[in-house]
């Protein structure tokens, strides 16, 4: 995915900064190119100029600086509604005082499309959402969910080749919001638009999207598809901002290769992978993922480190465990075990060795 | 709780059975009254409440508003005056037909004379000339000036009494006369207290000191009246003894027409004896009927039309008024259009409602992107803007409206500026100002703001992403302000123009200062009726007319466009 090259992207954005104040960047120096057909999340914490982004692409809002290209041509100065870009709102932004059909046929009428084929149009799109009986229903007369399904089909009832979507799934319940993902990224590849796709939910991120961008602070942290930014995170922040993590602190003792010593702040020695430590004596924070910690010394390797752990909390969860351990100073060390036939139930104040393949084990930047 | 279908106390033992039976009848509440009837009874204590709360602004809201709303309501159809004034003419009235051409008989004119004469005493006479007036011209100066006359014709009956008898002038030998011997008849005095209760609209209570016989009263009927009405007078309103006090020329003229057909011979009672005198007199003593009497007065008494009018307006209600607020009038003959040149009020409301309209309008043209900056701008500057419209509020009326009669007129600042430009010749400066386009700017400029306030309240409530998701979906900028923005800004924009519509529609002060006489409003003319003309029926009626079509309006406008469609805040 990486070798994406600038070339065959549709869409790119090339050192892109933004500030609304003239004092601070809300996005400083973004670099993105999206082929065709492409299925991108945004995710970050709120504040982190994902909307912003978004608002650029759209043509809402200005870049202060950078270029912004659709199909290969800069954007900076075409309108918004010139741009053919579909959007869904958070809120959904449905008229109220129009029906859904009404909804649905505005983008066409604006396109001057006739009006047998506007029917056509509108109902397929109302179809594909399994709404086809709401046309004549009011907006405010749909439950959450319903809204939502009609905001998507009114993104795509004119066939925009680009969909923004700024955290559409924001406002529904669980349950539903699950489902809504599921329809969402089924559209979206059947269709096979565009998308870019805004959220703060990581799991959102990683069930729906082809690749994932994560937003922190004005820039993008990684980005990279979800099981590559799930197992090999390139910074701390994605590390925990992706998934349960357990974070150690210490100073690397030694590099060889693919795998490095890490003294712990208490003494305790691991080995781990480095990721961003380059030399001996470097302050680093190591991640391990709580399922990746094993307390079976059988299945590790011999001469691994281990490290003394003791039981703080067992929490039966039904298809896992989730033991809470005091490790090296810390009482916040997770880890997660399958309810298998043969695993152990552990009882507070038990005293266990715990250890990990030092691949599963990624020291990074303190 | 008798009508409980359920008997017997609920216990968890038989619950089942107790769902079984839930099913069948009414709800039950715990207790075992129906569970609505228990509902309604907590409620109920909760609306009591409620209602003790804002009973003190229900009050004041009734007091202030509705009953001064009723009362013109009423008073634009009430007429008791004419019947009050004049009880025992208009019951003698109806039986005259106008059609004949002929003035009514002498019975009418001696019934007039005495209702007159009490009404004189009273002063209330004038009042209903002035009332008459409205709907006949010339009425007014016929009764103030006979009025004044109706003394003589007694004063020269009692000159020939006296020549009979020297006490004929005296008041306790009137009173020994009237109150006789034998059973009285208090019932007379009462009625004619009542009379004059209503006439004057005092409610006149005391003892009158007098009642007279049953015989005189049978023999002199005529005479007792005038009589008690002179007794009630003087006890009740001068609060003099009645034997003591001279009576009335009228009780003169009473005499007179009573002694023609009474047959004295058999009267014992006391001054019998001067009584048969005067009988016996009677050939020698010069008579004037009655009519003639008034002929003289003032000959249009005899003018059938002058008794036409107030036979029309003697019921107790009549629609008069309103006929007259839309220049028609309810003569004799049945319903007619006022003469032509009579006719003002329907040209004032068509007036007043299309410059109300205009003045509605000039709210939105100039309101509404007043409005979308105040909803659209940052709130620094926003709020700096709402101090700049809410400005006239903090401003005299009066002062504004003055203000734009300096702008406006021939030597204001607009013309001069005109002139100065070259637009205008200094010999044809335009007229602004006294005419409707002053009222329309000035009012225009005054209502402003509540045009402007709920379309704001309105515009703030609609969120910026509608248009974003408009141009989204390929709207330029003017498609998305009109299909999408300004169909969601309606409710404001009808809250404003009822507001304004409503509140111009009443508009008095503005149109006055500056409305010279082509711009002035239907509300001048009710104030003129109100506080000059003081011919406050019509004034109601033209106030509830104003009321009813703005209630029209209303109505019109919840069907048209829906009155949940106005969103005021
Ligand atoms: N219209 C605006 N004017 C000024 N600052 C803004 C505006 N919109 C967003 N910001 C600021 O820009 C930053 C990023 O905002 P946003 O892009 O909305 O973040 P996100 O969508 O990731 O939550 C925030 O600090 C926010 O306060
Ligand atoms: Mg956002």
């Amino acid at each position: 995915m990486a070798s994406t090259s600038d070339s065959e992207a549709f869409v790119a954005f090339e050192r892109v900064q933004k500030s609304y104040d003239g004092e601070t960047l809300v996005v400083k120096d973004l670099n993105l190119s999206m082929p065709k057909g492409e299925f991108l999340t945004m995710l970050g914490p709120s504040g982190s100029g994902k909307t912003t982004c978004l608002m650029m692409l759209a043509g809402f809002e200005t870049a202060t600086h950078g270029e912004i290209m659709l199909d290969g041509t800069p954007i900076n100065n075409i309108p918004p509604h010139k741009r053919g870009i579909g959007m869904v709102f958070q809120n959904y932004a449905l008229f109220p005082h129009m029906t859904v059909g009404e909804n649905l046929s505005f983008p066409l009428e604006v396109r001057k499309i006739g009006k047998s084929e506007r029917e056509k149009k509108v109902m397929r799109a109302l179809d594909m959402v399994q709404m086809g009986d709401f046309a004549n229903r009011r907006p405010a007369q749909l439950s959450g969910g319903q809204q939502q399904r009609i905001a998507l089909a009114r993104a795509l009832v004119f066939e925009p080749e680009l969909v923004l979507m700024d955290e559409p799934l924001g406002a529904l319940d669980k349950q539903l919001r699950e489902h809504m993902q599921f329809e969402i990224t089924r559209l979206a590849h059947e269709l096979g638009i565009t998308t870019v796709y805004v959220t703060h939910d990581q799991t959102e991120a990683l069930t729906m999207s082809d690749r994932v961008a994560v937003f922190n602070d004005g820039r993008i942290q990684q980005l990279a598809p979800p099981d590559t930014l799930y197992e090999e995170p390139e910074n701390s922040f994605v590390a925990q901002f992706i998934g349960e993590n357990n974070t150690l602190e210490g100073t690397v003792k030694e590099i060889s290769g693919k795998t490095c010593t890490v003294q712990l702040d208490g003494g305790e020695l691991i080995s781990a992978r480095p990721i961003n430590v380059t030399k001996p004596g470097d302050r680093t924070r190591v991640s391990i993922r709580p399922e990746r910690v094993e307390m079976n010394k059988e299945r590790l390797q011999e001469g691994a480190h281990l490290l003394k752990a003791e039981v703080m909390e067992f929490i039966y969860m039904g298809d896992i465990f989730r033991t809470r351990l005091r490790v090296a100073g810390r009482d916040d060390f997770i880890v997660k075990t399958r309810n298998a036939p043969d695993q152990v139930r552990l009882k507070r104040g038990e005293t266990v060795e715990i250890g990990w393949l030092p691949e599963d084990c990624r020291a990074l930047e303190a | 709780m008798s009508d409980t279908t359920q008997t017997g106390p609920i216990d968890m033992g038989n619950s089942a059975a107790n769902d079984t039976a839930e099913k069948k009848g009414p709800m039950l509440a715990a207790d075992g009254t129906p569970l609505k009837r228990s509902l309604n009874r907590a409620l109920r204590r909760q609306k009591l409440r409620a209602l003790a709360l804002i009973a003190p602004l229900l009050i004041f809201v009734l007091l202030t508003f509705i009953a001064p709303i009723a009362d013109m309501l009423f008073r634009s159809v009430e007429n008791d005056i004419v019947s009050n004034t004049l009880p025992t003419t208009t019951e003698a009235l109806e039986g005259w037909d106008h059609t004949t051409g002929e003035p009514p008989s002498e019975a009418v004119f001696e019934d007039f004379y005495f209702d007159l004469f009490l009404a004189s005493e009273a002063k209330e006479h004038t009042k209903l000339g002035t009332r008459l007036n409205y709907e006949k011209t010339g009425v007014s100066s016929m009764f103030r000036s006979t009025g004044r006359g109706l003394d003589d014709i007694g004063d020269d009956y009692l000159d020939a009494l006296e020549e009979t008898d020297e006490r004929w002038g005296d008041g306790d030998f009137w009173y020994a006369l009237m109150s006789g011997t034998g059973t009285s008849a208090p019932e007379v005095v009462e009625a004619r207290r009542k009379a004059l209760a209503r006439m004057s609209g005092d409610s006149l209570s005391g003892d009158v000191g007098f009642a007279p016989s049953n015989s005189i009263a049978t023999l002199l009927p005529t005479t007792v009246r005038a009589y008690s009405d002179f007794a009630v007078y003087t006890a009740l309103v001068d609060g003099d003894v009645v034997a003591e006090e001279d009576p009335w020329e009228s009780v003169y003229v009473g005499l007179i027409s009573d002694l023609e057909e009474a047959n004295v011979d058999g009267y014992t009672g006391p001054e019998a004896d001067a009584l048969k005198a005067a009988k016996a007199a009677l050939p020698g003593i010069e008579q004037v009927s009655l009519k003639s009497f008034f002929q003289s007065e003032d000959k249009d008494w005899v003018d059938p039309s002058v008794w036409a009018t107030i036979q029309t307006y003697s019921p107790k209600y009549t629609s008069g008024y309103f006929l007259n607020a839309i220049d028609m009038q309810l003569t004799p003959d049945g319903i007619e259009m006022r003469p032509e040149n009579q006719q003002i009020y329907i040209m004032l409301f068509k007036r007043t409602l299309f410059m109300s309209m205009m003045i509605m309008g000039s709210c939105i043209l100039l309101g509404y992107p007043v409005a979308w900056l105040l909803a659209n701008l940052p709130s620094k500057s926003a709020n700096l803007l709402m101090i700049l419209v809410l400005l006239p509020f903090w401003t005299s009326l009066l002062v504004r409206t003055s203000a734009w009669k300096v702008m406006l007129q021939q030597q204001g600042v607009i013309n001069d500026v005109l002139v100065w430009l070259g637009l205008v010749s200094d010999g044809d400066r335009l007229v602004m100002i006294n005419n409707q386009f002053g009222t329309i700017v000035a009012m225009t400029h005054i209502l402003l703001p509540f045009m402007i306030l709920p379309l704001y309240s309105v515009m703030q409530t609609i969120p910026p992403t509608y248009l974003r998701a408009a141009k989204s979906l390929g709207a330029t900028n003017w498609t998305a302000f009109w299909r999408v923005y300004f169909p969601q800004s309606v409710p404001g924009i009808g809250a404003g123009s009822i507001l304004v519509f409503i509140l111009s529609i009443g508009y008095y002060i503005t149109p006055e200062i500056v409305g010279g006489t082509t711009g002035t409003f239907i509300s001048n003319r009710i104030a003129y009726h109100i506080s000059s003309s003081l011919n406050w029926g019509l004034g109601a009626a033209l106030g509830a007319i104003l009321l009813a079509c703005v209630l029209i309006l209303y109505w019109a406008y919840d069907r048209i466009v829906g009155i949940d469609n106005v969103k005021l805040g």
